[in-house]
């Protein structure tokens, strides 16, 4: 007698939403946070916004929807089983998701240069409303940029199983679900872009 | 076979032509916010961002084409998001 595993699409599916659910409130809890102390600290928050570095953060958007565009043409690549397509995409998701975190990189590195960490002595010896809008930045852009990482190394592993047959044009829900999750890391980024970057 | 039904697939020019919709609304908004429109820069922003978030939404996490069990969770979990940002401003407001 020959063991099938059990396999269920629409259920797979289902459960990567919910979580991503949980993952939209998750970041819904620090966007509220945005929103209470902006309402408390508007002054503050302004003077914190003006050292934000508005084409860092343009940049990263456009490359975070290229890359979203890119995982989405990953999935139509594996539903009609090319797979190597598939690895070209996302290879390419991959590589913009590098980009991504070199510009953070770079982007932190001049600001921490600048003395703004939580903490730091600037901020220290500054009002608490900057502070508070400091560390809220380094708390939602880091816990994104963690989910950047975490959903970069899904979509190399899930390059992997492509490439070994695992993943393919009949059974690709893991590829599907690690696209899903991608998206969501470019939907926080979406809000991240116009509070952080934009409105201040 | 493990599909009960031929999945629906979008096609890559479809995709690019949300990608570039999605380009020029960033244009768009980043635009917008280098006006002078006082708090009302606030409400745009955020309207532009959730217009982008429904395109990244309908057609790269194929929303459009699930579903009533999906959709209707989108939508559970967005009214929870709602009431718990809403809510919480019925009592900062008034303090």
């Amino acid at each position: 007698m020959s063991f099938s595993p059990h396999k269920d699409y629409a259920g797979a599916k289902l459960g990567m939403w919910l979580f991503l659910f949980t993952e939209l409130i998750l970041f819904g809890g620090l966007f509220l946070l945005y929103a209470a102390y902006l309402s408390r600290y508007p002054h503050e928050f302004a003077a914190g916004g003006r050292e934000m570095h508005l084409v860092f953060g343009t940049a990263n958007t456009v490359i975070l929807l290229t890359s979203s565009l890119l995982a989405a043409m990953a999935v139509t690549a594996i539903q009609r089983d090319a797979r190597g397509r598939t690895m070209l995409l996302l290879g390419g998701t991959i590589l913009c998701a590098a980009v991504f975190m070199l510009n953070k990189y770079v982007e932190w590195s001049a600001e921490i240069g600048n003395g703004i960490y939580p903490n730091s002595s600037r901020l220290a010896a500054g009002p608490v409303g900057e502070s508070i809008f400091f560390s809220l930045y380094y708390l939602t852009v880091g816990l994104h940029g963690l989910h950047v990482l975490i959903g970069g190394t899904l979509l190399a592993v899930v390059a992997v199983r492509v490439k070994s047959g695992a993943i393919h044009g009949g059974e690709y829900v893991l590829l599907e679900n690690s696209a899903l999750y991608w998206h969501l890391v470019d939907l926080i980024w979406i809000f991240i872009f116009p509070l952080y970057y934009l409105i201040l | 076979m493990t599909h009960e039904h031929a999945p629906h697939i979008i096609g890559y020019g479809k995709l690019t032509a949300v990608w570039l919709a999605l380009l020029a609304l960033t244009a768009l908004t980043v635009w917008v916010s280098r006006l002078d429109l006082g708090v009302n820069r606030v409400w745009g922003s955020l309207a532009i961002a959730a217009v982008k978030s429904g395109l990244v939404i309908a057609f790269f996490m194929h929303m459009r084409y699930e579903g009533r069990l999906l959709r209707w969770l989108l939508f559970v979990a967005l009214v929870i998001l709602a009431i718990f940002i809403g809510f919480t401003f019925f009592d900062l407001l008034y303090r």
